[in-house]
């Protein structure tokens, strides 16, 4: 299969931070890659790097069979971007900003005003797409954005945290709408911080940190590698750690996390609810232990980069915060 | 690959008619602000009829232009000059905010031409500019102020008004390219554009100054460009111009400098534009 985005050593510095150190990346055609990590992984560097907004210090790269470096316009008119921050002009009714992208992709002012009326449609706008869009939610923003990206029909896709700051409910639509692009054959790259999202969307995935790859595979293989769901339980006395160590370990995978002294437990299992319902058993047997909670969860960002890397993910809290009031 | 190449609706490469295209859809997009937030329309001509009675009649009484002629109708053509100038900061200000806002990602994402943004944006300042020296002229109408010339030379006055209006943007397109904030730039081109609007002939006559100062006042492109308007809109007789050569041709010496910022910061602002990403 022909990769469509195809990157050999990309390397990017920014004064004293190394923000691409030698990233390799490939997408064959018609599938998705996402690119996992915390905040200041690279993940946007990445993305300006291919999507030419940056030019990378070393390295190479091909989008759609347009070299990134040496022919950038080629690569700009075969990709659609929809970045991290909904790029619409928040004067423009929704439908003014699709029909404005369409005639700076080229397509002239009769196809751009059939192409917005058809994407506003497929992405529920019609109603709105006559109103500013700063009168949007935040959800109706980003698929205005995301429209924007598909305005071109874009061979190539790539999405910068397209569900960063949503509401649940709207990342939910957003997932479906990211779904439907996959099952209409495009070719997609997108970044994310949520193993879920990579998960659900994802055929591939590259965790970065510190701009360098530290694993790749299926959401299959890497929740192998950290050892698929946890339980978690949680006890009313610490002094009964031990006792539940042992029953844990019965179904653990790997070492039992123990935490808050001797009050959290967390373990990665096989088998799911299976070993949930053993554990239960096993310390329902044990005399005098009161269990305040328990239960199982799928292994998160946080348990990827800790048994990757050996640290938790540097998850900055502060720059999180101002993306949010943005 | 011959399928992508067809899937993707969009074409690279559209040569300079493409580019004017694009420059024209940005400017589109700029235009309708006027339409959807109307105010700032009203604070961009409120503000010149304010300068225009402020100084009338605050400094009126106290300034004698020197050549015989009332203070009132010297006064129009500096006014002119200074708000067209300091109209520039316009355009910084609207790239300092697509920057911010991250619109310019997608721009820059598009295979659109690379100045499309600048000139569009350049270009749509002028329209605010036309709307303002139409209200400052009926404002001088009002106030005594006569065009004492053919409507030649007065569409020649108002045309090198434009003209240089229009390089100043570029500068200012440069400096909101540069800028971290929208905030910046208004300081930024207040700082700049305050002394070559004040340090120049279009509010006290020539004499006032001398020294250093007298020179820079001189060859300051603002004081050009209010002689020429003066000239242009027959204010002051060209026999009583200062004894500089940039005094004795202003529309030349204005229109040289035009050609000298354009030559200078259209590729500086492009070039920066294409290494400008989003904050």
């Amino acid at each position: 299969m022909t990769a469509m985005i195809s990157a050999r050593g990309l390397t990017k510095r920014f004064k004293d931070v190394e923000a691409l150190s030698g990233l390799d990346l490939d997408v064959p055609e018609g599938t998705v890659l996402a690119l996992l990590g915390p905040n200041g992984a690279g993940k946007t560097t990445s993305v300006r790097c291919l999507t030419t907004l940056l030019r990378p210090d070393s390295g190479t790269a091909t989008v759609a069979g347009a070299d990134v470096l040496a022919d950038p316009d080629l690569v700009r008119s075969r990709i659609g971007l929809s970045g991290q921050y909904a790029a619409v002009d928040e004067h423009l009714t929704g439908f003014e900003n699709l029909v404005m992208v369409g005639r700076l992709y080229g397509l002239g002012r009769q196809r751009s005003r059939e192409r917005a009326q058809e994407l506003l449609e497929r992405f529920d706008l019609t109603d709105a797409g006559g109103r500013p869009s700063k009168t949007y939610s935040g959800g109706m923003r980003r698929r205005l954005d995301l429209a924007g990206a598909l305005v071109a029909s874009p061979p190539v896709l790539v999405l910068d945290e397209p569900t960063t700051g949503l509401d649940p409910r709207s990342r939910l639509q957003m997932w479906d709408v990211i779904r439907d692009l996959v099952a209409g054959g495009a070719t997609l790259l997108l970044t994310t911080q949520y193993l879920e999202e990579a998960d659900r969307l994802a055929d591939d995935i590259v965790v970065i940190d510190h701009g360098r790859e530290i694993a790749r595979g299926t959401a299959d293989e890497l929740k192998a590698r950290t050892g698929g769901e946890r339980v978690e339980i949680v006890l009313a006395d610490g002094s009964h750690a031990e006792a539940v160590r042992s029953v844990l370990a019965t179904v653990a995978v790997g070492e039992v996390g123990v935490e808050e002294n001797g009050r959290e437990l967390t373990a990665a299992v096989e088998g799911g609810v299976l070993a949930l319902q053993r554990v239960l058993t096993g310390v329902q047997e044990l005399p005098g232990v009161e269990v305040l909670d328990v239960g199982l969860r799928r292994p998160t960002l946080d348990d990827v980069f800790l048994t990757l890397t050996g640290h938790a993910a540097e998850t900055d809290t502060s720059d999180e915060t101002a993306e949010a009031t943005r | 690959m011959s399928t992508t190449e067809k899937a993707s609706l969009a074409r690279a490469g559209r040569g300079p008619l493409g580019a004017l295209e694009d420059g024209w859809v940005v400017a589109q997009r700029n235009l309708v602000k006027i339409k959807r937030v109307p105010e700032v329309l009203v604070f961009v001509l409120i503000s010149p009829i304010m300068f225009v009675l402020l100084f009338a009649f605050v400094f009126g009484g106290a300034i004698d232009p020197g050549d015989g002629s009332n203070y009132r109708e010297f006064l129009i053509g500096g006014i002119f000059a200074q708000t067209v100038v300091f109209g520039a900061t316009f355009t910084g200000a609207g790239l300092a905010e697509d920057m911010q806002k991250g619109i310019i990602d997608r721009f820059r994402s598009l295979p659109m031409s690379p100045s499309a943004v600048l000139v569009g944006r350049t270009t749509s300042d002028v329209v605010y500019n036309v709307l303002s020296l139409i209200i400052m002229a009926l404002t001088g109408l009002l106030i005594g102020w006569r065009v004492r010339e053919g409507v030649l030379d007065m569409l020649a006055g108002f045309g090198l008004l434009l003209l240089f209006a229009y390089a100043v943007s570029w500068v200012m397109a440069y400096v909101g390219l540069l800028v971290p904030s929208v905030e910046v730039i208004n300081n930024a081109s207040f700082i700049v554009i305050m002394p070559l609007t004040f340090v120049s002939n279009a509010f006290v006559p020539l004499e006032s100054f001398s020294g250093v100062l007298r020179q820079f006042v001189l060859w300051n492109p603002v004081s050009a460009l209010t002689q020429a308007s003066r000239e242009l809109f027959g204010n002051t007789s060209p026999a009583s111009a200062p004894d500089a050569w940039s005094m004795q041709h202003p529309v030349l010496y204005t229109l040289l400098w035009v050609v000298l910022i354009l030559v200078v910061f259209v590729p500086l602002s492009v070039n920066r534009y294409r290494r400008a990403t989003s904050r």
